[in-house]
């Protein structure tokens, strides 16, 4: 491979070495072949803690090439501690092109959000995974858990939702929403909100799925049929909060609350903060919109 | 009319010792077998070489299937022999706390089974669970607290009601009054009796305590040292007991 840059000539090109990324590509393959199926694969130290992306930046590694254009997000936003520290680490060791701009990108790593904007057949999104298992909280034993996936017994799933409507009433989780996928395997889709849920499915992009410290990658090939699982008197809804954005006013996008003072004041503004930007670049504005910007 | 499970030689030892050995008898539908001996006689490991939860080394467990007839249970694939575990099959274990999960809610508990194979309809799946509950004894108020919030007797039936409430044909039951004081294990007792006779329950009961077997069992195998001892009709087994253990066993009972 090919990768001249000075200041960076210790490094091979995206960090890792060429034979971790033939094996961490092994597994994504293989996680291809076999949609929502967790392949194990040998995670690599990373310069980061557990937590903070190590599954995502290692599916990422092994994705890029130098054509390449980059976006990382944390939580829908571009510029916050995680999103920023992932794009400067594959700028100084991949040398690849970054961008905000999710149409741009070819290669988006995310944390917790599908962004807005929807994507393309050339995109791939690369999800970092905290707890790949969807049902480690409900089966503590980890042999019991792959062979409940093997022999598909995903009952107990569904005991998890039970145990919501009779506490709250209605399904009360919000993120990580369990989901089959093309009809076989229960998945973990990382820790997006449920609002997210309905664009796993039946997406162009290729979704790929990377957990670090528990060492397993997952995907979803384009076009895969996705469902949110449920009951039968307990519908499937994606959630949100019963606003518009306070910038951009869009009412159809994924809301972040913040507090402002100490009075309960608050407001609900976009998480993806390249569409809530693109969208007051356009002429939209939302009721708490800085003044300047009334168009 | 078939045996519901027919069992042939079947035996099972750890290295050089005998876990049991040369165990054979027939069970039929709506028969209710005890299976008494001291500690180390072989009870559990039998209980679990019939229930598939180890593997025998030698013999047959043949159970008569709803939709295939006779089948050895050795011979069943795993995800077969799940789905009997969760559907035709019952398993009381000693301790509730093995049988239940604990973190659920006691209708999640009740509801879990009906979950595995397949019901989807929260308001059916709920009223299930209060309805067995209800014939449990556990008032239906109590459906949403979890089994840590049930005194030891509860959960017990609890687990009873987690178990029963898919209709299976047989029941394993290990120890199912241990850990009980006596009015609670003597109302768990009517209890058992009660739902075995009104749903024409098979069941294979392991214990140490011969009031259990002679208030629940049809019939009565008493081992030792891993092999059966003495079987016969419950009442003939107790009231004449053949064997010198048997004796010492019957006799051993504390007389108030």
């Amino acid at each position: 491979m090919k990768f001249e840059s000075e200041n960076v000539a210790a490094y091979n090109f995206a960090y890792l070495d060429e034979q971790t990324k033939r094996m961490i590509r092994r597994a994504i393959l293989k996680a291809l072949a076999i949609p929502g199926y967790q392949v194990p694969f040998a995670s690599r130290e990373m310069p980061m803690p557990y937590g903070w992306g190590t599954g995502g930046v290692q599916v990422t590694a092994a994705c890029l090439t130098p054509e390449d254009v980059l976006k990382v997000i944390d939580q829908g936003a571009d510029d916050t501690t995680n999103a920023v520290s992932i794009r400067r680490f594959f700028e100084r060791t991949a040398g690849v092109g970054t961008t905000e701009r999710t149409a741009q990108a070819s290669v988006i790593q995310t944390r917790h959000r599908i962004p807005e904007t929807p994507l393309s057949e050339d995109q791939i999104l690369v999800y970092q995974v905290p707890i790949p298992e969807p049902l480690r909280f409900l089966e503590p034993s980890e042999v019991e858990t792959r062979k409940m996936h093997a022999l598909e017994e995903y009952g107990l799933m569904h005991v998890k939702l039970y145990e919501d409507i009779s506490r709250h009433g209605a399904i009360a989780t919000a993120y990580a929403y369990p989901v089959k996928v093309a009809g076989r395997y229960v998945m973990d889709p990382s820790p997006i909100p449920k609002f997210d849920n309905p664009k796993l499915g039946d997406c162009p992009a290729i979704q790929l799925f990377g957990a670090g410290r528990e060492q397993r990658i997952y995907a979803l090939p384009p076009w895969t049929e996705v469902v949110s699982l449920d009951f039968e008197d307990h519908p499937f809804e994606a959630s949100k909060a019963e606003a518009d954005c306070a910038l951009c006013g869009a009412g159809d996008s994924y809301l972040d609350e913040v507090i402002v003072d100490d009075a309960g004041g608050r407001m609900f503004v976009c998480s993806d903060t390249d569409y809530c930007g693109a969208r007051r670049a356009a002429g939209h504005v939302g009721a708490q919109a800085a003044p300047g910007e009334v168009a | 009319m078939n045996p519901l499970l027919q069992v042939r030689d079947v035996a099972k030892s750890y290295g050089t010792r005998v876990g049991c050995a040369d165990v054979s008898f027939d069970l039929w539908p709506g028969e209710v077998m005890g299976i008494v001996g001291e500690s180390g006689s072989g009870k559990s490991t039998l209980l679990a070489c019939l229930a598939g939860q180890m593997a025998p080394d030698r013999g047959a467990v043949i159970y008569d299937t709803r939709d295939r007839g006779p089948v050895d249970t050795r011979a069943l694939s795993e995800p077969e022999r799940r789905m009997l575990m969760r559907t035709d099959w019952a398993l009381v274990h000693q301790t509730p706390r093995d049988g239940l999960r604990t973190g659920v809610s006691a209708g999640g508990n009740v509801g879990e089974r009906l979950m595995a194979v397949g019901a989807r309809h929260y308001g059916d799946i709920r009223a299930r669970a209060v309805d067995w509950l209800g014939r449990v004894e556990i008032a239906a108020d109590r459906v949403d607290d979890p089994p840590s919030a049930f005194s030891g007797g509860m959960q017990q039936r609890l687990q009873i009601a987690r178990n029963l409430v898919t209709g299976p044909r047989l029941v394993f039951m290990d120890e199912p009054t241990g850990g009980l004081d006596v009015s609670v294990q003597a109302r768990l007792l009517d209890l058992l009796r009660g739902l075995v006779r009104e749903m024409g329950l098979s069941a294979v009961i392991v214990t140490h305590d011969l009031a259990v077997v002679r208030l629940l069992a049809d019939r009565l195998m008493v081992m030792k040292g891993g092999r059966v001892v003495e079987a016969g009709l419950t009442d003939q087994v107790l009231d004449d007991p053949q064997h010198g253990y048997t004796q010492l066993l019957v006799s051993s009972v504390l007389q108030v």
